[in-house]
């Protein structure tokens, strides 16, 4: 099949180092003397150990339980004792240490009780499901929990499915012994994720200095009678960065803001077709994977490894030579020195190379900057790496995000074609951590911006609360106090009564409708009144008075005089807070 | 503990890129000798030892790695557009004071290596030609044979300054003349005069022009520098001289005469392709090429100057960082946006 492929700007061509690993089959590691299987391998939630010390276990026995939907479950890699859950130190740059399941083998390695299932007779969030459950990531590295990525958008079609078996970073081979071996297997993963997400074509890139694996795949697709694309691509690191592969084959850059699926496309590793598979057909969950392991070693080979092989034990079955001095999990570009070599084999383990100077000779001093550009044309995502240094470098972070350092994929390029020996990247990674570092501070000012604030009104809405409650019963008593005063006014009225021409009626019953009247007249008036006053309650609370402060002697003279003088209707009626309380 | 990823890194260093520049003057500096005589091997070897002597003393002033520093090549580069652009029977003490001021002020005072704003050597051509004018427009005639000894008497000062020592380049010959003339010569009677001019512009120079191109070929096909700069400086080039060529060829020379006259070629590709000084993004590259190429003719045509190159790349070298800031590039996956 012709396909027109397109180009992706920069990239570099280091030295392969391909060829010494790619000799020999792939060989089944022997069982380590234990194994030490961290519970987070993936993106997302920490899984939650099921085991405890003392417990049996089969493999490919769940011993750690997915957490959440964006996370994926963790199996004893062979049959044995749990000897501890524990923390132990990860292979990680960082060297901090992680919750780990240690398992002793017993040397059986006796799987669980397998069910094959016939995925066309489920559905897919039964299909999803299981892969969560079976512990299916991406081996690509980024172990992103696969059965996230396999639900199709609403609103974008998927048209194209891009398996990526490129394998760009030198020295590592696993990819490709995979697919040279068990390219039908693999294919048959492929199918799995097609009818989940039922893409128009499925693109499988293979970087074209791997012609065994793409002859393998094409035949694997006719046998198991496929219509996938096998498509060779360049040699150009990084040609098997997600999109930099999704640019080749499809022509569509997806941005750093955006998901490959916004475009219609969807991504996935050779390695992780495989294991989507097994788990399927064989019941089999995640509990090994391919390493290659090469560099300064008499014997580079590709190992099926069980996931919580100790590092040191698996380097010793390629014989590295006696000056290695330390161990790089991953590639040479993006990978990084273990901080302990007794670190696990993790589910992102894809290689581990022998360090030592002859192969990885110490850097140079690092000289300034002179702007030649170089990274710049180097840089897969066309970014001003050399800008973003100058600011990275001079902790001006604002202006590393304008020169959008995090679109940055960290894939070292430019650092690799820096003439001053400029570690570009660790300048890159430095500011991300900065930013992120400072977003955080920020957060937590903010949080503690709104608490205060927060707490402000919670005082203010109570304070004026208790002047409303105050008020109110200011106006009752001063409504009562009216009452009274109409009470007692209402007598010299009786006598003027029956001067009145328009009253009718007999006089008792007049007397005693009078003082009805007022009494109504005042409880309109006490809810007036109780209105009025809460304003003014407002308005105090807000400006300090003269009548503040008074003695308690003070205040009931006032009252009464004020009282006196609603009585004699000369003013309204003022809401006297009572002594008592005032004084508080 | 060792440095991080990547661990692999390419056969590449500053001290590389400075000796291929080097190499790639060598074209040119063959076609100059045979002009002018082994003066111009004198002046490169009294640029050099000024500009390492100069380097070293401020590193040491600086506190900075002399080793490192001394060995990066870039002194030797400022030191060599320098003996180049100057007058090839100058004065020791010429050559020396220019030097010693790209280096101490127009690089070190600036930062050092990588954080100068301006070509070092076109600073000390400019403060050259603005302090000396008379001596920087001395040019030994053409046809003036002196052997490598009476060049060493002039340029160290032991014998008297010969008036066919004050010729002018076949540049300044030309428009000294058309301004002269005013009218009354023209172009295609002065390059008849086969003592000065050759098939296309100076006798001799056009070779020298030539071995800068080829010079600057091998470093675009090396990938040190890109196309950007040298074509778009041509290009202006050949546009504005082109377009008052058919304007009015009696009064204004052919682009190829402009071409290969001066230091059009060794300013394309060896001066307004720095990249320290320079622009930095595509769009910017050619923008600073094309703008530079522009005022080189001006200057040279209209200008007070027997040549525009040192200050079109000093103008230019001024605007490039606000050019690079408008012409930032779009990121992968933006390009519909930008």
């Amino acid at each position: 099949m012709l396909m027109n492929l397109f180009k992706f700007k920069g990239g570099v061509k280091p030295p392969t180092n391909k060829t010494q690993s790619v000799g020999l089959p792939i060989a089944i590691a022997p069982l380590p003397s234990k194994l030490v299987v961290p519970l987070h391998q993936s993106i997302g939630g920490m899984p939650r150990p099921v085991v405890q010390a003392g417990d049996k276990v089969l493999k490919g026995q769940l011993i750690g339980e997915a957490d959440g939907r964006i996370s994926a479950a963790v199996h004893a890699p062979t049959s044995g004792t749990v000897v501890d859950v524990a923390m132990h130190i990860q292979p990680h740059p960082s060297g901090l240490d992680a919750l780990c399941v240690v398992i002793e083998p017993d040397g059986k390695d006796e799987w669980i009780d397998r069910q094959p299932l016939d995925y066309a007779a489920m559905s897919p969030e039964q299909v999803r499901e299981h892969l969560q459950q079976s512990g299916v990531v991406g081996l690509g590295g980024a172990v992103f929990p696969t059965h996230g990525k396999l639900t199709a958008s609403k609103t974008v079609p998927m048209e194209e499915m891009v398996i990526n078996g490129a394998e760009c970073e030198p020295f590592i081979t696993c990819d490709d012994l995979l697919m040279r071996e068990r390219a039908e297997e693999v294919v048959r993963g492929i199918g799995i994720f097609r009818d989940l997400l039922r893409p128009k074509k499925v693109l499988i890139g293979i970087e074209d200095n791997k012609p065994e694996a793409a002859a393998a795949m094409r035949a694997a697709v006719a046998a198991v009678g496929e219509d996938f694309a096998v498509i060779q691509v360049p040699t150009l690191y990084p040609a098997g960065g997600a999109k930099q592969l999704i640019r080749v084959l499809t022509g569509k850059e997806v941005p750093a803001a955006k998901r490959s699926t916004d475009l219609g496309v969807q991504c996935f590793n050779v390695a992780t077709a495989y294991t989507a598979w097994r788990a399927i057909a064989h019941g089999e969950p995640v509990v090994s994977r391919l390493v290659t392991v090469t560099g300064n070693v008499h014997d580079p080979r590709n190992y099926e490894v069980l996931i919580g092989t100790p590092m040191d034990e698996l380097l010793k079955l390629a014989r590295p030579h006696p000056d290695t001095d330390g161990i790089i999990m991953g590639g040479p570009m993006m990978g990084f020195l273990v901080p302990d070599v007794h670190v696990p084999v993790i589910k992102a383990t894809n290689c581990l190379i022998a360090h030592d100077d002859r192969l990885f000779p110490p850097k140079a001093p690092e000289m300034p900057c002179i702007r030649c550009g170089a990274c710049a044309q180097a840089c897969p995502h066309e970014l001003q790496p050399f800008e973003m240094y100058w600011f990275s470098r001079a902790k001006n972070f604002g202006k590393t995000q304008e020169y959008n350092i995090f679109d940055c994929i960290e894939c070292g390029c430019c650092s690799f074609v820096c003439p001053s020996r400029i570690p570009l990247v660790q300048y890159f990674r430095f500011a991300k951590s900065e930013i992120w570092a400072r977003e955080r501070e920020k957060n937590a000012a903010d949080q503690a911006k709104t608490r205060f604030e927060f707490k402000q009104l919670r005082e203010e809405r109570e304070k004026a609360d208790k002047a409303e409650k105050l008020a109110k019963a200011a106006a009752a008593q001063a409504a009562k106090k009216a009452a009274e005063a109409a009470a007692a006014a209402a007598v010299p009225a009786d006598a003027s009564a029956e001067a009145t021409p328009s009253a009718s009626g007999p006089a008792p019953a007049q007397t005693s409708a009078v003082p009805a009247v007022d009494a109504e007249k005042a409880a309109k008036m006490a809810t007036i009144e109780a209105a009025m006053a809460r304003a003014k309650a407002q308005r105090e609370a807000v400006q300090p008075k003269n009548t503040e402060n008074l003695t308690s002697e003070q205040q009931r003279a006032a009252s009464d005089i004020e009282a006196r003088r609603v009585a004699a209707h000369l003013i309204e009626p003022e809401p006297a807070t009572p002594a008592g309380e005032k004084t508080e | 503990m060792f440095a991080p990823a990547p661990f692999l890194l390419k056969d590449v260093s500053v001290s590389q890129v400075m000796i291929q520049v080097c190499v790639a003057l060598i074209p040119g500096i063959a076609a100059y000798a045979s002009l002018v005589g082994p003066a111009i091997l004198v002046q490169l070897a009294i640029a050099t030892l000024a500009a390492l002597a100069a380097e070293a003393v401020m590193l040491r002033i600086l506190r900075k790695p002399l080793a490192m520093f001394l060995t990066d090549g870039s002194a030797i580069v400022t030191a060599w557009l320098i003996a180049l652009t100057f007058p090839p029977l100058a004065p020791w003490w010429l050559i020396v004071t220019g030097t010693v001021f790209a280096i101490v002020v127009a690089k070190h005072l600036y930062g050092g290596l990588g954080q100068n704003p301006f070509n070092p050597a076109m600073v000390a051509f400019a403060v050259s030609i603005v302090s000396f004018p008379a001596l920087m427009s001395q040019w030994p005639s053409v046809g003036l044979q002196l052997g490598l000894v009476d060049q060493m008497n002039v340029i160290l000062g032991w014998a008297p300054r010969l008036d066919a020592l004050s010729g002018a380049t076949p540049l300044d010959a030309m428009k000294t003349a058309l301004n002269l003339s005013d009218g009354s010569f023209d172009v295609t009677a002065l390059l008849a005069n086969q003592d000065i001019y050759g098939n296309f512009a100076g006798r001799g120079w056009e070779w020298v022009s030539a071995g800068y191109l080829l010079g600057g070929l091998w470093l675009w096909h090396r990938k040190l520098i890109t196309w950007h700069v040298p074509l778009a400086f041509m290009a202006s080039l050949t546009a504005l001289s082109g377009a008052l060529w058919l304007y009015n060829p009696s009064q204004f020379a052919s682009p190829l005469f402009h071409m290969l006259s001066g230091g059009a070629m060794l300013g394309a590709f060896f001066i307004a392709t720095d990249p320290v000084s320079g622009c930095t993004t595509p769009r910017g590259k050619l923008i600073f090429g094309a703008g530079a190429g522009l005022l080189t003719y001006i200057i040279r045509v209209f200008g007070g100057y027997p040549d525009g190159v040192a200050f079109a790349v000093l103008l230019m070298n001024l605007s490039a960082p606000l050019i690079d800031l408008l012409t930032q590039p779009p990121v992968f996956g933006m390009k519909d946006k930008a």
